[in-house]
This record gives structure tokens, C-alpha cells and sequence, in this order.
């Protein structure tokens, strides 16, 4: 059965019951459809990280429910029995390559199912499999963790959630602190996993490109609740809206709206380089584009 | 003047088969702020550690503020350079702000007057001074960033070196950090190297050098570096939105402009071709 995760006025507060308690999520009603690539936005502190958690249950709402697929989870909710839950929905926390342990990457890959119990040759098995659907080569098995480069660390951790088979994926910050190839390589990855395994996609990103290249809903955080709701078309629209929370337009939307005081016009916004250029081209005069 | 010479360094790490930096020569002049751009695994961060004398070159001379760099002069020439790296987590000592950034300067035997005037200054220079009493860790990325700054400046370095320092950051941290650097560039005069794959950072440097596997490729200023376009793409690393955008366009048809243009220039060049039907 597709994993389907609803929001329903989930707070949460840190520390609840003490006096130093802060709320980091307010009245948070959200649906998270199976098969969907949803991007999280929002400064720094907003509670996009707090949000992801309550994801798997890691976090449990202080008030309200988060339903996910036939799992109800709120306040009273017991530790117990959540395994499977958590097996459901994978988290790569940012950063995930600090996490990273075993003496080799096989091993590593390995640790979550034989963790939920999976036998070690079965659990060796699925971390093979794991490695070259996220193109490590095969010849890296063997290797240290320890030993490869930043985007293959990052390609190991991510290896190493997929082998508890989840339904739903959900990636803090996934490229951060990677090069430009290694963050392309990344996003690639994460949407042919999204086509061809059908896993459900939740990414929490700062970079707008991305939520436009690749992201078909889009929630927008601030200071604990959820500001905004929308596909990235809608959510990008409003230039001044987004500026008012310091978040920014994807490039090529930020550069139309610079065309636009030069005269061109734009329906819809484009969000894409491509878009862009399609949308420019028939404005030009002939003699710019007639030249091959 | 040269303050950073660079001739004929080779590096090679012992389970490695090819050169981590092969052959690499380069002059950084004094004041100049110089971005070394080129993919993970390019030879980048090693050049960076074979330039502070972490690691010695097993070929070649380099030559900082007119001394040579040798396991004699490692220490003289490490009071001259100050290094920021990727993630400051792995760099904070002190329990409070105000010790961290003294920290360096307890390694220099400084007393303690002076050191409680940088310390100060140091902060200042940052805008961290009304956080001297706070936990490092409690600080949000930029914040912890310009903390590990500070204490880099403390020890009053002729040159800084930037180590991915801003690729942990998200786009406000990282605007604010390169203001910083700019600014304290200017009023210290500072010769700052600073090792990134992120496309705003080295737009904001003097010039550009680029490694590839090891290799030298090339250095001059930005713009002459952006007109490269494509070449840099094929090298993973990544050209300003005006560039993508020419080659966008370029590959439908468009004739457009071999010079590299930033983004006002860009949308004035777009301006003349507007077709006023």
C-alpha cells in the first residue's frame, strides 16, 4: 500500500513542560501525496528540520496527529512498535557522510536492515544492490567509507537508508557542501529513484533551482508554521511574498523579472534556463537569430 | 609584489596512483583576492594543505612573503596565514565566543591586555561583539563562521585562506560571510586564497585560478574566466546564470556575444534585440 502522510494542527514544542520550552511547529496541516517529489523551504530555524522528523515519528507532535499510511501518531504514541514506520519513511539527515562508521562501505550500507533484523548475507545482498543503484561502483565496496570522495560518502549514506526499502524518502539538504557536479549528480539520482522505484520524495533545500527543476509541491516555513502551500509555479510568482521570509526566486525567474523592466514579457513565469529562453526567443528581432 | 610563489609542486598521497597536484606553478600578488575553483577531487584542498606547510610537497618551491617554506620555517610562515575551513564545528575550542578567538593567540604566547583588546577588535570587525559571552555552539552557521573569522584575524595574518568556508551556509550566511571578507580584505589588506566550488564566491574574487585533476588550467579575472562558458561546465564546475542562459539561447540559434556579460549587461544586450512589432 502507497504511504500517504497527513499533517493534522500538529504543534510541537521543544523541551514541552519546562520552562524553557519553545515552539518550534504551530498548527501544521499538510498532506504528503505517495509518489510525490515535495520541497521544504525556509530560512534557517524555520522548523523545516523539526517538521522532517515528525516524518518517521523521531519526533512525536506535543498536540495534534501525523497519519502515516495507516499509522496514527500523537502525543500518547509509545515508542514501541514504530519500527516499521521507520523503515517506511527513510531520513538523510544533512550531512549524512558524519554519520558514516564501518570499516567498509558494504558494511556500512548493511547496518540499517541488519539493524531491523534483516540476516547478515541478506543484508549484504540488498547493500550491493543498494551501492550500484546509486552508481557506486563496485569496486568502492570494499573500501573505507572514510577514503572516498564527499559526493560518494553522501552516495553511501543515501545507499544506506534505501536498504531498509522505504516508501518514502525524505533528504535534508542532500547537496549541501557539494561541487557543482556532485549536486547535480545527487538531484539526478534522487528523481530517478522518485520514477523508477517510486519512492515518494520530501527534500528540504535551499536551493530554488532545484525546488523548480524538480519538485511538483512546494511548502514554505516560517518561524514554526507552514506559511505557504503550492506547486513551485505558484509558490514563485509572488517575488515580494518570497523576499518577505528572505527566500529567493529560482535564477531564471529572477532574471525575467529583470527582462520584464526591459520591456519583455513572460506568461507563465518561466522557472527554467529553458523555459527562459523559449519564452525569449520569439521576442527578438530577426536579425539576432538568424544566424545559426 | 608576489606574496604567495608557487613553483613546480607535485603531491602525491601514498595509496594513490596519479599526482593530487601535478606540477602546479602560480604567483598570488599581495592584496589580491584569489578564488581556486575546480571539482571534488581536483587537487584544490591539497594545494591548500601543502601551502600552510600541513603536509610537505615531494617536489617544488613555495615561497610565502618572501621566505621559503621548509620544516624551519613552517612556524614563522603559519603566524602569517590564517585559515578558515568548511565547517567550524571541527575548528571551536573555547567554551565562550571571546575564547575561541583568544584561543590562537594563547598558541602565540600574546598577553593577556593585548589579547583581550584583539579579541574585542577581532569580533568587532565581525559584528559578533554582543555574542563574546555566548556558546559557539549555539550560534546559527554564519554566526559560527564569522566567530572562526575572528579568531583568524586575532592573530593578524597578512594572508587568509578559505577553505570551502562558506559551502555549509545557506544563501544569507553565505552573503553575509563574503561582505565580511570583502570588507576586512579592504581595511586589512589582505591577500585572501579562497579554495571554492561556489560560483557568488569566486565572482567576488580579484581573480580566478582553475584546477582540474591536479592540473593547473588557468588564472585571470573573472570575467575572462566566465567567457569560458561551456569549458567550465565540462570541468564540473559552474558558470553565473547569464552564462547558462547564452547557452541556452545559443543552442537555438541565437547568435550571441563570445564576451563573458554579467546580468545587467546581459539584459541590456537583450534590450537592443527586442523586436518592437
Amino acid at each position: 500500500m502507497a504511504t500517504d502522510i497527513t499533517f493534522n494542527e500538529v504543534d510541537y514544542w521543544y523541551q514541552a513542560g519546562s520552562p524553557y520550552a519553545v515552539q518550534a511547529l504551530r498548527d501544521i496541516n499538510l498532506n504528503i501525496k505517495p509518489g510525490s517529489f515535495t520541497a521544504v523551504i525556509g530560512q534557517t530555524g524555520s522548523g523545516k528540520s523539526t517538521l522532517i522528523q515528525h516524518l518517521n515519528a523521531l519526533l512525536k507532535p506535543s498536540s495534534g496527529t501525523v497519519t502515516i499510511g495507516d499509522r496514527t501518531i500523537d502525543a500518547t504514541t509509545k515508542n514501541k512498535h514504530l519500527k516499521p514506520l521507520r523503515k517506511k519513511v527513510g531520513i538523510v539527515f544533512q550531512f549524512p557522510e558524519n554519520q558514516l562508521f564501518e570499516e567498509t562501505v558494504l558494511k556500512d550500507i548493511a547496518f540499517g536492515p541488519q539493524n531491523f533484523g534483516v540476516p547478515t548475507d541478506e543484508a549484504m545482498t540488498l547493500a550491493k544492490k543498494m551501492a550500484l543503484l546509486v552508481g557506486l561502483d563496485e569496486s568502492l565496496l570494499k573500501r573505507s567509507p572514510f577514503d572516498l570522495s564527499g559526493g560518494q560518502m553522501r552516495r553511501v549514506a543515501i545507499a544506506g537508508v534505501l536498504a531498509l526499502e522505504p516508501e518514502v524518502l525524505v533528504l535534508d539538504e542532500p547537496t549541501a557542501g557539494l561541487d557543482p557536479r556532485g549536486r547535480l549528480e545527487i538531484m539526478q539520482l534522487v528523481t530517478q529513484l522518485q520514477s523508477e522505484q517510486d519512492l515518494t520524495i520530501v527534500l528540504i533545500t535551499h536551493q530554488m533551482d532545484d525546488v523548480a527543476n524538480y519538485a511538483d509541491h512546494v511548502i514554505v516555513m516560517a518561524h514554526g508554521e507552514m506559511v505557504k502551500q503550492g506547486t513551485p509555479r505558484a509558490i514563485f510568482s509572488d517575488a515580494d511574498w518570497l523576499e518577505s521570509y528572505q527566500l529567493g526566486l529560482p535564477s531564471a525567474t529572477r532574471f525575467a523579472n529583470q527582462l520584464i523592466k526591459a520591456g519583455f514579457t513572460f506568461d507563465p513565469m518561466p522557472l527554467t534556463e529553458d523555459e527562459l529562453a523559449d519564452q525569449l526567443l520569439p521576442q527578438l528581432s530577426k536579425e539576432g537569430h538568424d544566424h545559426g | 609584489m608576489a606574496i604567495i610563489q608557487v613553483k613546480n609542486l607535485s603531491y602525491k598521497y601514498h595509496n594513490s596512483d596519479t599526482l593530487a597536484v601535478d606540477d602546479v606553478s602560480f604567483d598570488i600578488q599581495a592584496g589580491d583576492w584569489v578564488a581556486i575553483v575546480g571539482h571534488n577531487g581536483s587537487g584544490k584542498s591539497t594545494l591548500a594543505k601543502l601551502l600552510i606547510g600541513l603536509m610537505p610537497a615531494q617536489e617544488g618551491v613555495i615561497t610565502i612573503d618572501g621566505q621559503e617554506l621548509s620544516e624551519q620555517t613552517v612556524w614563522q610562515i603559519r603566524e602569517k596565514v590564517g585559515m578558515v575551513f568548511q565547517n567550524p564545528d571541527n575548528q571551536f575550542v573555547g567554551a565562550t565566543v571571546a575564547d575561541d578567538v583568544a584561543f590562537g593567540m594563547e598558541n602565540r604566547q600574546v598577553d593577556r591586555e593585548t589579547m583581550q583588546e584583539r579579541v574585542t577588535y577581532a569580533l568587532k570587525q565581525v559584528d559578533m561583539l554582543d555574542y563574546q559571552q555566548r556558546e559557539p555552539a549555539n550560534l546559527s552557521g554564519g554566526q559560527k563562521q564569522r566567530v572562526a573569522l575572528a579568531g583568524v584575524i586575532a592573530i593578524a595574518p597578512k594572508i587568509l585562506i578559505l577553505d570551502e568556508a562558506t559551502s555549509m551556509l545557506d544563501p544569507r550566511g553565505r552573503r553575509e560571510i563574503l561582505q565580511t571578507i570583502k570588507r576586512l580584505k579592504d581595511e586589512l589588506n589582505l591577500t585572501v586564497l579562497s579554495i571554492t566550488h561556489d560560483i557568488d564566491e569566486a565572482a567576488s574574487a580579484d581573480r580566478i585560478l582553475v584546477i582540474d585533476d591536479g592540473h593547473f588550467i588557468e588564472e585571470d579575472d573573472p570575467n575572462s574566466i566566465f567567457s569560458h562558458g561551456s569549458a567550465l561546465i565540462e570541468m564540473g564546475l559552474d558558470v553565473p546564470f547569464s552564462e547558462k542562459l547564452k547557452l541556452a539561447l545559443s543552442t537555438r540559434g541565437l547568435d550571441v556575444p563570445a564576451t563573458y556579460q554579467d546580468e545587467g549587461s546581459l539584459v541590456d544586450w537583450l534590450r537592443t534585440l527586442r523586436s518592437t512589432k
